[in-house]
């Protein structure tokens, strides 16, 4: 049985460390409203939602222009990721300003629920457009990337299986490596990445140091946004087919990986994106196998669910978060 | 004009006069028209008149109770649409339960619960296992399906079972608080769909995705309860407890602790306040309503099946609560019966009105658009707009205020008028 889980290792690496990129950029955006406001952006899988149907749609017009469509795609694909994370990050900003900024001093319980409101808007206006477009909420987008490769992993090791790449997977990676990289940069090393971390530790002091809360705020939802726009362009590519309901499980996903990494660490929202997806699709390929058949990959949600609480319970304040006690 | 309607408002007898004529009007539409939704709708609203009117509490109750019990089955029995009538008023009692049963955890105890649906779940596969030869399956004694008459053990049972989740869900998330709570609970919802699901292997207990089907239906002397109009008086049975139960409970030493623990833990626990068996218990109660309609929702389907158990059933019964305003009983009735004919009646009808239209070539609306498909837009919106301009709901809670003179020589009725209660962004605003 040993051996049989060693065989799927390289599959289960390549396949996790995709999934565990998309969780990781969306966590960052959890991670970043929450160190600043202390809220849980329940939007923000549908943005990532948003992010993936503008994505599709740009595409779709993209490719029925003639002299556009003959352009390498990977031109292409740097255009269409830029354009949806400027439109979802407005998305994010518009939210913030709607829904967010008159409810700051109300009790917690509040915004929290018009959070969810505005996730269920986002969900039906999606399908709704959709819908009117195509004739069907379930879209399939162009496929940019299609080749394959093989990784000859038997050949370093006859424990291992072969594993299959699509080349989107790589673009994928290096997109959202790239993401990261540059987010980690601009919030430890420029003036605004600065006022950021001030906002976050202390509104009130930070706002007497002539910092603009309400503009940091603002810019805290645009990046945050942003990036989870333009990994749902990512998502699209890689995964092919999205409908308006992928938001809400990703989302949830995404922010269990925010709370491994201890809620409001960046650099811990990244690894906890990372962790989860490995262990997720390491359960879905191996679940059925360990447990003798009584589980099958149909429980993989169950155990990020599960992960998820026992996390809250005996390590509430993640892998790399300090521990905060309350006072009175 | 003012000063006419506050001699109206002091004036019991006008007020009683315009009750029954409105009553008598509607009554009178609905047994004489064939199928009008609008008398059905209207003879409903009269109970949210009588809310309004100022007799005495018994007064009322009589009042309501016999326009409950009598007048709308016997008006309503006329006219082809009963059974749909009946259906209607039996979905909108099993949802107000759930509702009541939500605003103990959420508006009283002020516990986020986005799971909620799970208890019903819970109820509902508790009466759906036994009385189908599902539990030939894995049970190694007796003989199923269960005769309908044990349908009446069972809404205790599942009374108790749900309890016994909430209870088990509560453990846990006592150590969470807020927003993680929310989504703990969340995901708990999640799970319990998820394993129902999917609990046809090893063992086939819940059959999985197929779902349940032909459900035994209850049994009472003899006489088996098939239709609507039957139920309709279950539910009204459980109703009525339960709206006993919660006003009970409101006021009672359990109810201010549940307020106490929502307006801060950390003072309520310094005041005295047991933190833990406090949560449990709105948790626990909150959840039995919910078992207990589920058993009733299982016996009047007779099929279940875990897509009736979503995250969107979670959020309607949150979106009801919030509209009629957290930890306010009779808000919480009017937000469940407007959310609940909402969705059943006036989608639908007017969806229907739409399709005839395009079909007569009047004008063209892509499918896309048709409003029963817009549940998610319409509650989105109402948990926005609610939670930004009117946060304490359409009937917003009230507090009982205690005439302290009174209370000091120990005598009675020293439980005065109510006031509103201050609503906490007020209060915030203030400090």
């Amino acid at each position: 049985m040993f051996n049989e889980v060693l065989h799927t290792i390289p599959q289960v690496l390549i396949d996790g460390l995709t999934l565990g990129a998309v969780y990781a950029v969306i966590a960052i955006g959890y991670t970043m409203v929450y160190g600043i406001l202390e809220l849980i952006n329940f939007a923000h899988g549908e943005i990532f939602m948003s992010g993936a149907f503008i994505g599709t749609a740009i595409l779709l017009v993209l490719t029925g222009i003639g002299w556009v469509s003959s352009l390498p795609a990977i031109v292409m694909l740097i255009a269409v990721l830029l354009i949806t994370a400027v439109l979802t990050g407005f998305l994010g900003m518009g939210i913030e300003r709607v829904a967010y900024r008159p409810l700051r001093n109300a009790p917690r319980l509040i915004p929290l629920i018009t959070a969810i409101g505005i996730s269920f808007l986002l969900q039906d206006i999606v399908r709704f457009i959709a819908e009117l477009k195509k004739g069907n909420y379930i879209v399939t987008g162009p496929s940019l990337f299609t080749h394959q490769l093989s990784i000859k992993a038997s050949s370093v090791s006859s424990i291992f299986n072969d594993a299959t790449i699509k080349t989107s997977f790589v673009i994928v990676l290096v997109t959202a490596v790239i993401m990261m990289i540059g987010l980690d940069l601009f919030v430890n090393r420029t003036k605004w990445g600065m006022a950021m971390r001030a906002v976050a530790q202390d509104r009130e002091t930070a706002s007497l140091m002539t910092i603009n809360v309400n503009k940091v705020i603002s810019i805290t939802f645009f990046i945050g946004s942003a990036l989870g726009g333009a990994t749902g362009v990512l998502f699209a590519v890689q995964y092919g087919t999205i409908d308006p309901y992928i938001g809400f499980i990703l989302g949830l996903k995404a922010f269990t990986a925010a709370v491994l990494g201890g809620i409001g660490n960046i650099r811990g929202a990244m690894f906890g994106g990372l962790l989860l997806g490995l262990l997720e699709m390491f359960a879905s390929a191996n679940l059925t196998l360990l447990s003798h058949g009584i589980f099958g990959a149909e429980y993989k949600d169950v155990f990020a669910f599960i992960i998820l609480i026992l996390v809250l319970l005996f390590k509430p304040e993640g892998l790399f978060g300090k521990p905060v006690t309350e006072k009175v | 004009m003012k000063a006419l309607w506050k001699k109206y408002k002091q004036n019991k007898l006008a007020q009683g006069i315009f009750l029954l004529i409105y009553i008598g009007v509607t009554s009178l539409s609905l047994f004489l028209a064939q199928k009008s939704v609008t008398a059905f709708l209207l003879l409903l609203a009269s109970l949210l008149l009588l809310y309004f009117t100022s007799f005495k509490n018994l007064t009322k109750w009589l009042i309501a109770g016999v326009v409950l019990v009598f007048l709308l089955p016997f008006t309503a029995s006329n006219g082809d649409g009963y059974q749909s009538y009946m259906e209607v008023a039996t979905l909108v009692g099993i949802y107000i339960s759930m509702a009541l049963g939500l605003n103990i955890v959420v508006g009283m105890a002020g516990l986020l619960d986005l799971g909620f649906i799970a208890f019903f779940a819970v109820g509902a596969y508790t009466y759906g296992i036994f009385a189908t030869a599902q539990a030939n399956n894995f049970m190694p004694f007796g003989h199923f399906p269960l005769s309908g008459e044990s349908f009446w053990i069972f809404i205790l049972l599942g009374c108790f079972v749900a309890a016994l989740f909430g209870v088990l869900l509560g453990i846990p998330v006592l150590r969470v608080k807020g927003d993680y709570l929310a989504i703990v609970t969340l995901g708990f919802g999640e799970i319990i769909r998820i394993i129902f699901n999917n609990l046809d292997r090893p063992l086939n207990i819940t059959n999985g995705a197929m779902g349940l089907s032909s459900v035994t239906p209850p049994r009472l002397f003899g006489m088996d309860f098939i239709y609507p109009s039957q139920f309709y008086y279950v539910v009204l049975v459980i109703l009525i407890f339960t709206i006993f139960t919660v006003l009970r409970f409101e006021h009672s030493k359990i109810g201010r602790s549940w307020k106490a623990v929502r307006e801060n833990e950390i003072a309520a626990q310094a005041m005295g306040v047991p933190l833990v068996k406090t949560k449990l218990m709105a948790f626990a109660i909150g959840a039995s309503f919910s078992g207990m309609m589920g058993v009733v929702f299982a016996a009047k389907q007779a099929f279940v099946d875990p897509t009736s158990f979503t995250l969107l059933e979670s959020i309607t019964i949150l979106v009801m609560v919030i509209l009629g305003g957290m930890g306010s009983v009779p808000g919480v009735i009017l937000g469940a019966a407007v959310m609940t004919i909402l969705n059943l009646q006036v989608l639908t009808e007017v969806t229907n009105w739409l399709n005839q239209l395009s079909t007569s070539g009047a004008i063209s609306i892509p499918d896309a658009l048709s409003p029963s498909k817009m549940q998610r837009m319409i509650f989105g919106l109402l948990l926005i707009l609610f939670a930004l301009y009117r946060p304490q709901g359409l009937l917003p809670a009230r507090n009982r205020k205690y005439n302290e003179k009174a209370l000091q020589k120990g005598s009675k009725g020293a439980a005065g008028e109510t006031i509103p209660e201050q609503s906490p962004i007020e209060k915030a605003q203030e400090v």
